[in-house]
């Protein structure tokens, strides 16, 4: 027999040896398959940033006509759910209280200000402890006061003008809808945890049992273990990965504009990126526990806060922003951002795929290197 | 009593050794929580520091110069560069090279000067939608400043309205105010779940736990010995990183500290009874730490650690009110930034207090009820 077909002798039994115990133990098709979808359904509904329905207290000290109508603006707009308070008092209490998040005041001199021209002050407190939201209403009141003002001057026969007026064109997503960028980056999300978490646990536990060492006497190389286990881990992932890909598009609605094929193939990269890093996790660990623990630290906080999925990365520091090139869910959520919303656009495509491929070779690379040292 | 104390004392002491007598799970307790404290208190932020912008100002007069000078001198954003055409936008947006476009027509300082609204045409990355509206506000923003300066100097009308926004309780609006306090809360329990998810689990598949219930200690005893290093290390490192909000991030901790404290020690225990009753639960390590997982992950996206509880759908909403980490965030940013007070967070004890309460119970019953 040649040496090429000992090789293929040996992986073929190493796979189907691997895949029979993939189907034979039901918690390996769990983290692949119910896991996945159990994440998407509940972040997907569960993570969104669109503040809608802000729940404003409007206090009107001096009700007429010119309140009311301004008080309309704000029950009109589909951002707002407002309540009317008699005083400033009451409604400060319930700012306080978490029962509202912002006041609109209009003092009682805001209509006589208001018929002189005098910028006739519209008094507006939100709550800033949730800074971002704070802002995004902020501009939402803002955006009120623009369309009120319009309509007010319409009215009253003249035009006002502002000097320069603000044209915003949002690309790719113009309804501004926060799950067609979050759900995308869910999918990175939830594939680092179960490619790591699937190969990680799995090997480790081989380790621990001893059943390794057995494997090691055999003519059986360990390029050709490594590739044995990887090959049914890889084949039950990408299932996992196409099942969230159609919840995103089907379930969740969100645009795919770049193509099938490069979507799978980046896929397929990135998941060979996360299998490798839980094998290389299981090489380093002696012990599920420590497995276990390092998965946990290593895969889910890095992705949720430094892969860009929720948090600007070119606007951390810089030593942060240099942290944030060692997480390999960084490049994928760039791709998976792209590619959904954008289209094929080749140079993002290209340069990330290109640090997942370099990222994988490391992880193999290492965690080959470590296997081998086992044995001493 | 005395002797059900002493027992209780034993087994706690043997617990904390087995925690920390290891090398490796000593530095897996206290590097990772100091370290990822660091890293996420700088990188999770919603603050936009040096936006790459490209101009294309197709005016060129005084006026449009100083708009743009406004723009690109604030801190907020770093020019990339001027564009000569229009062909040159797709590209630099689609290439990720710039998050925005600003496009001043031909017209601008023409129609500036002659009253007519002067546009101002912004193309925005809208890929992640939250920072497009971010950098939409932040340019309408300078915009108005601008636009109240240039009707004071020419002796237009100002507008018969204006807005105020004052902000209460960040009156800057640093996301990470927000979100640091939140890592506290956060970290904490990864801590905790971290140190009991495999207590039991590990003594089940040693087979020492069935030896541990042929000793006099009764479960209730055992349940004491066992929450105790979970306890301990929670409040422990969860100080540890709270001086670190407040020394080195230097969040102002404005309420009080006792709440804070009574906060965290009911949210440490809830913890430990979640941890504890995965471990029961779980026959194998393996088992107990794809529970810890279950747990961890959707409770700190539930919690409202990053993305606010009330923009979720109604039937999510629910299922928050089961997740310990929602009361103790709370309490965290009450009392830091809010500056409450025990009467002001009271209400977010008891929920804790009844998680714990549920878990530990059923972890105490589940003891001798699972056997193989």
């Amino acid at each position: 027999m040649t040496p090429a077909a000992a090789t293929r002798m040996r992986l073929r039994a190493m796979i189907r040896k691997e895949s029979l115990q993939v189907l034979r133990d039901p918690s390996s098709i769990a983290i692949a398959f119910v896991l996945p979808v159990l994440l998407l359904l509940l972040f997907g509904y569960g993570v969104s940033l669109d503040a809608k329905h802000v729940r404003i207290a409007l206090v009107v000290d001096l009700a007429d006509a010119n309140t009311a109508s301004l008080s309309g603006a704000f029950q009109h707009s589909e951002y707002f759910l407002p309540v009317s308070y008699q005083n400033i008092q009451q409604a400060e209490h319930s700012l306080q209280a978490h029962e509202v998040d912002g006041i609109v005041w209009l003092r009682n001199d805001f209509s006589a200000r208001l018929l002189l021209g005098d910028e006739a002050p519209i008094g507006v407190f939100v709550n800033g402890v949730n800074a971002n939201q704070a802002r995004i209403t902020q501009g939402y009141i803002e955006g009120v006061w623009h369309t009120w003002l319009a309509s007010y001057a319409r009215e009253h026969g003249h035009e006002f003008k502002l000097p320069v007026v603000l044209q915003p064109r949002i690309w790719f997503n113009p309804a501004v809808d926060s799950r067609n960028f979050l759900v995308p980056g869910l999918i990175a999300i939830i594939m680092t945890l179960t490619g790591a978490m699937l190969t990680s646990m799995v090997v480790a536990r081989e380790w621990e049992r001893g059943t390794m060492e057995a494997l090691m006497v055999t003519p059986i190389r360990i390029w050709e273990i490594t590739v044995g286990k990887l090959v049914p881990y890889f084949v039950l992932g990408m299932g996992g990965m196409l099942f969230t890909v159609a919840m995103a598009l089907f379930l969740f609605k969100v645009p795919l504009r770049g193509s099938f094929l490069v979507l799978t193939g980046a896929s397929a990269l990135y998941m060979m990126v996360a299998l490798g890093m839980g094998l290389l996790i299981s090489t380093i660990a002696r012990s599920q526990f420590v497995a276990g623990q390092i998965a946990l630290v290593a895969t889910f906080l890095p992705a949720f806060i430094l892969s860009g999925f929720l948090f600007q990365i070119s606007s951390m520091p810089e030593v942060v922003q240099l942290i944030t090139h060692i997480v390999p869910a960084r490049y994928f959520v760039a791709i998976l951002q792209t590619v959904f919303l954008a289209g094929d656009i080749w140079p993002v495509l290209l340069g990330n795929s290109l640090a997942l491929l370099i990222m994988m070779l490391v992880f193999l690379g290492i965690a080959r290197r470590n296997a081998h040292k086992r044995l001493d | 009593m005395q002797q059900s104390i002493q027992r209780i004392m034993a087994l706690a002491i043997k617990e904390l050794l087995a925690v920390l007598k290891d090398k490796r799970s000593r530095i897996v307790l206290v590097g990772p929580p100091i370290l990822q404290l660091l890293v996420f208190g700088y990188a999770a932020t919603f603050d936009l520091n040096d936006v790459a912008i490209a101009v294309y100002n197709e005016d060129r007069s005084a006026a449009s110069r100083e708009l743009v000078a406004h723009v690109v001198n604030s801190p907020n954003f770093t020019l990339h560069g001027y564009l000569e055409n229009e062909h040159q936008i797709t590209p630099l947006i689609d290439n990720r090279d710039v998050l925005v476009v600003m496009h001043i027509g031909p017209r601008f300082s023409a129609d500036l000067l002659n009253g007519r609204s002067a546009n101002v045409q912004l193309l925005i990355d809208g890929r992640n939608s939250n920072t497009a509206l971010l950098v939409q506000g932040y340019i309408s923003n300078i915009v108005s400043d601008f636009n109240l300066d240039w009707a004071r100097r020419h002796d237009l009308p100002p507008p018969p309205a204006t807005v105020t926004v004052r902000p209460w309780f960040n009156a800057n609006l640093v996301s990470r105010w927000f979100i640091v306090p939140g890592l506290v809360g956060v970290l904490s329990m990864v801590i905790t779940t971290i140190v009991t998810a495999l207590s039991v689990a590990r003594e089940r598949e040693a087979g020492t736990f069935d030896q541990l219930l042929v000793t006099p200690l009764r479960p209730i005893e055992i349940l004491i010995g066992k929450s105790f290093p979970g306890v301990l290390i929670g409040v422990l490192e969860g100080s540890f990183i709270l001086a670190m909000a407040i020394l080195w991030f230097e969040i102002p901790l404005r309420g009080s500290l006792g709440a804070l404290y009574l906060g965290m020690f009911f949210f440490v225990l809830s913890g430990v009874g979640v941890g504890l009753m995965i471990s029961s639960l779980a026959l194998t390590q393996q088992q107990g730490m794809l529970g810890a997982f279950l747990f961890m992950v959707p409770a700190i996206i539930l919690s409202g650690f990053a993305t606010p509880i009330e923009n979720m759908p109604y039937a999510v909403q629910l299922l928050t009110y089961a997740d310990p980490l929602r009361y103790f965030l709370i309490i965290l940013r009450g009392v830091f930034l809010e500056g409450d007070s025990y009467a002001l967070v009271s209400q977010y004890y008891w929920p804790m207090a009844l998680i714990a309460l549920v878990t530990l119970s059923f972890a105490a019953w589940l003891f001798r009820h699972r056997m193989n």
